[in-house]
């Protein structure tokens, strides 16, 4: 059974806007999505919204409703009372373009700042042998759909945009995990999350975990162990005196691979 | 049908590159600080037993010690309640001895992974819940001092070793009468050993205990011994929470408990 939906969505450009009143009908198995369109198709046909995929996998439509970061297409309907009012905002952290799109470029520029997979010199590509238990910790982050909700929701630089330029934020935080983890990676990239990406702004109070629409544990599985990784290198006098004595190396051994 | 409930006024191309202004704090509209109030209430329940308890004397009636007591390892400590019958620090040491050993368990959950999202959240409000705004003008996190001091989490976690190991010989005693024959199960005991397990559980999920076991390899498939290890503790690892709230009541039940026997309230055979 259908019914009417009391909707407010931010609409504006360029950061200056406001939220507008709208009641919208709504039938059944919607998602917030489905609404929103019906918004443009019949009362507000320049209402910009971002979307694709409309199965929760290719991370277009994230905007937040009631407050929450969330994908539109993933939002259903009968998760809210017919009595409720529902906020769709575009999200916070980044800047806007018009309405609920963003300018998701600020994740873009991280990701290039971090060196990609790097091989030792001498494997061949076709020469990698792995065993699963190797890679499948890194595997969970590779399910990361890129919606950016997790760098949106994160206080570091939804509150404190003057961060920005010094914290790359839990997306790129896993994926700098993700690559330490890897059993061919050689790149030293302890160091670097912690000077140049910023994972000691991290307090872990595990907001990306929560909004992750693919349910990575980004905090316990990356974010953490990557701090624990980091303490290895920098914090740890136990583990710098075993590394001298035992001549364990830090980051890569003779074979190219890195310790353990 | 729309009704616009703020005018909107034309954007300027300088004004391009800014978020979108919206001046609510949040717009959660759930229960948001449920959680951090909870938060903030048993933590503090916890900090006050706690101060109360370190300067409580009746810890020790024969079999139990109270574990916010235990290890005592001065003379001034009754003869049955001193570890392993030893009182290494003599008779200098006057004051409760809570105050020797409580800085490692202290110091462990309060360098926790999670205990610090708990009070990040609860008492720092740094944020109080997410996509609600922090207070704060400005935020360093985990980059300078003090807050850099938490990476000595793994220190706090040997420790934390140390005084499970204490609190399971404190169980084990616990299988004594007063007398010191064995075979005695009291609800002292029982309520002991609850504790000890989960104390147990809640030390072996942490965090930095997880990465030394495995964490810290890229080859899991050359140790296979420290993989299981390391898939054990991640198991653990993943109730991590529910094992810190469920030792930290169990630890103050018990030290309770011990306290009302050997203060003679609790007083029923088998207590």
């Amino acid at each position: 059974m259908g019914y009417k939906a009391k909707f407010r969505v931010w609409r504006g450009e360029g950061g200056e806007g406001a939220l507008e009143d709208f009641v919208v009908e709504v039938n059944e198995g919607e998602v917030v999505l489905d609404v929103i369109h019906r918004l443009q198709a019949t009362q507000a046909p320049d209402l910009a919204v971002r979307w694709n995929c409309k199965a929760g996998k290719c991370g277009s439509c994230s905007v937040e409703i009631n407050g929450k970061p969330r994908l539109g297409c993933m939002t259903r309907m009968s998760t809210f009372t017919e009595y409720e009012t529902i906020t769709v905002t575009p999200m916070r952290t980044f800047p806007v373009i018009k309405d609920l799109v963003c300018d998701v470029s600020f994740n873009y520029q991280k990701a290039r700042e971090i060196p990609s997979f790097t091989p030792p010199d001498n494997v061949k590509p076709g020469e990698y042998r792995m065993q699963q238990i190797d890679v499948e910790r890194s595997q969970e982050f590779r399910k990361c759909i890129e919606c950016f909700m997790c760098n949106n929701v994160c206080h570091v630089i939804r509150d404190h945009e003057e961060n920005k330029p010094a914290f790359a934020g839990p997306r790129f935080l896993m994926r700098i995990a993700e690559l330490d983890m890897h059993p061919y990676d050689v790149a030293d990239r302890k160091d670097s999350a912690q000077e140049e990406h910023g994972l000691g702004y991290c307090n872990i109070t595990k907001c990306c975990t929560e909004v992750c629409p693919e349910h990575i544990k980004i905090t316990d599985n990356a974010l953490i162990p990557m701090k624990e990784r980091v303490v290895d290198r920098k914090y740890d006098p136990l583990v710098w005196l075993g590394s001298k004595i035992f001549k364990r190396p830090g980051s890569s051994n003779p074979s190219g691979s890195k310790a353990g | 049908m729309t009704q616009t409930t703020a005018g909107r006024p034309p954007s300027e191309p300088s004004q391009r590159k800014q978020r979108a202004q919206i001046k609510a704090r949040t717009l959660r509209t759930d229960r948001w600080w449920l959680a951090p109030a909870i938060t903030f209430a048993a933590l503090s329940s916890f900090l006050v037993y706690g101060f109360w308890a370190i300067f409580d004397k009746s810890y020790f009636i024969e079999p139990y010690i109270a574990p916010f007591s235990s290890p005592c390892l001065a003379t001034s400590c009754p003869e049955g309640a001193r570890f392993l019958g030893l009182a290494p620090l003599g008779d200098w040491w006057t004051l409760p001895p809570g105050f020797l050993i409580l800085g490692l368990p202290a110091g462990f959950r309060l360098t926790c992974y999670y205990y610090r999202k708990g009070y990040y959240r609860a008492f720092w409000l740094s944020p109080p819940a997410c996509g609600v705004g922090e207070p704060h003008k400005k935020y360093t996190g985990e980059t300078r001092l003090p807050l850099i001091i938490q990476n000595v989490h793994r220190y706090f976690f040997y420790g934390a070793i140390l005084i499970a190991a204490v609190l399971t010989w404190d169980a084990v005693l616990a299988l004594r009468d007063h007398e010191g024959n064995w075979g005695h199960v009291g609800l002292g005991t029982v309520i002991l050993w609850i504790n000890v397990v989960l104390i147990w559980a809640y030390t072996l999920s942490c965090h930095s205990c997880r990465h030394i076991t495995a964490g810290r390899l890229n080859h899991f498939s050359k140790h296979p011994v420290r993989y299981k290890m390391w898939t054990f503790v991640s198991k653990l690892n993943s109730r991590h929470m529910l094992l810190a709230w469920l030792s930290m009541y169990s630890v103050m039940l018990a030290d309770l408990y011990v306290r009302l026997v050997a203060k003679g309230i609790v007083n029923f055979p088998l207590a």
